[in-house]
């Protein structure tokens, strides 16, 4: 239980694939207009990665190793276009408004590498516990990405207007120079997490 | 006139890198230096023009009349992994100079998202062959030209006195984040 532990919690801040990895970025830039957005591509996103990492991972024995690559791209294809075709049918708004960073889910790294560097070695489970952890390590960034640059660029959250009526919209944060910022800040602020973490572990092993 | 329009809006309005956060991982992973940049640049370029020159034709007249568009996205990033592996063999074998220059930065070039957006582009914008070229080399030198000015950028930054907070990775988008807002400037460049 324990060891499942670690594998999911590592992908929420020590190997988080946006901020530490630096893969997968362009659709967290991208998407984290507004939070909505933000929570429909981090869904997306997982739910392709937890599919994929668990079909791979049950098929592992029997994946030559020559023809791997083109064998993971459509599996990771096939889910992909499932989910591009759900939310077209169930959320043509939401899916209007990524436009085609869904599809673009296909060609995103983080995917490719979990998949080469986790499922294609380890259990189905394990396969599907490291899956939710980068999906969710990967969501919780763009959520965060996301209220900042639609509190502070749209006074809203959800579409729904939080700020008083005096707060003049910074329009900056909506546009892309604004993503990119707070990006930076994002990494920033992971980086500053991760050596609060060691820091605290140091001491830990100190004091017992 | 307008393919002209359509050129000069992919490589600065709507530029690949800057305005839609495309092909981000490449951006931040090759603008070390500038030879790296144009070196990448190229293999793009030369990548972009033939995939849509494959699948334009491909969604056009295979696809769409057997009525298989929901195949698209598995078909379009099978036909780049394969150019990808073809143009390295033939580059390999019949211009071993250009391949030994390029050659590093083929394999990466099959997850850049900018290729797979591109096809989907010209399908979704409606282009006809030749204007989809047109997108396909004007977004192409517009990531070249974006990374050439990222490099220039991280060559100066090597001796800038940079705040602790954002050393690292943090500067590279604080930078790209200003080289945003002067390609915003180029918004109004076409009515």
């Amino acid at each position: 239980m324990n060891r499942m532990w670690k594998i999911f919690v590592k992908g929420l801040v020590a190997e988080n694939p946006l901020l530490m990895l630096m893969i997968g970025l362009c659709s967290s830039v991208a998407v984290t207009s507004s939070v909505s957005n933000g929570i429909g591509m981090g869904l997306a996103m997982t739910f392709v990665i937890v599919f994929a990492e668990f079909v791979i991972s049950l098929f592992r024995k029997l994946i030559p190793s020559d023809a791997r690559i083109p064998i993971f791209i459509i599996v990771i294809a096939a889910f992909t276009t499932m989910v591009d075709l759900s939310m077209q049918a169930y959320f043509p708004a939401l899916s209007k408004s990524m436009g085609v960073f869904i599809p673009l889910i296909v060609v995103n790294c983080i995917i490719m590498g979990r998949v080469e560097a986790f499922a294609s070695k380890e259990k189905p489970l394990d396969a599907v516990v490291d899956a939710l952890g980068m999906g969710l390590g990967y969501t919780w960034v763009l959520i965060g990405i996301a209220t900042l640059r639609e509190l502070l660029g749209n006074g809203s959250l959800m579409g729904a207007r939080i700020m008083p009526e005096s707060f003049q919209p910074i329009l900056f944060f909506t546009l892309p120079p604004g993503g990119f910022m707070v990006f930076a800040l994002f990494i920033s602020l992971n980086l500053w997490l991760k050596r609060k973490m060691a820091a605290n572990a140091v001491v830990a092993k100190e004091a017992a | 006139m307008n393919l002209a329009k359509i050129f000069i809006s992919a490589l600065l309005i709507d530029n690949i890198v800057l305005m839609r956060f495309l092909a981000l991982c490449p951006f931040i992973g090759m603008s070390i230096d500038v030879s790296k940049s144009v070196g990448m640049g190229l293999a793009v370029t030369f990548v972009t023009v033939i995939a849509t020159v494959v699948t334009w034709p491909l969604y056009t007249f295979v696809l769409l009349p057997l009525n298989l568009t929901f195949l698209k996205i598995l078909v379009f990033i099978l036909v780049i992994a394969s150019l990808v592996q073809l143009v390295e063999f033939y580059l390999k074998k019949n211009v071993p100079g250009l391949y030994a220059s390029m050659g590093i930065y083929l394999p990466l070039i099959t997850t850049n998202c900018a290729i797979l957006a591109v096809t989907f582009d010209n399908i979704s914008k409606g282009f006809n062959l030749i204007e989809s070229v047109v997108y396909a080399v004007g977004v192409a030198l517009g990531f070249m030209l974006s990374l050439v000015l990222l490099a220039g950028v991280r060559d100066r930054l090597k001796t800038a006195p940079i705040p602790k907070f954002l050393q690292g990775t943090p500067i590279l988008f604080a930078s790209t984040s200003l080289l945003a807002v002067a390609f915003m400037g180029f918004s109004g460049l076409i009515k």
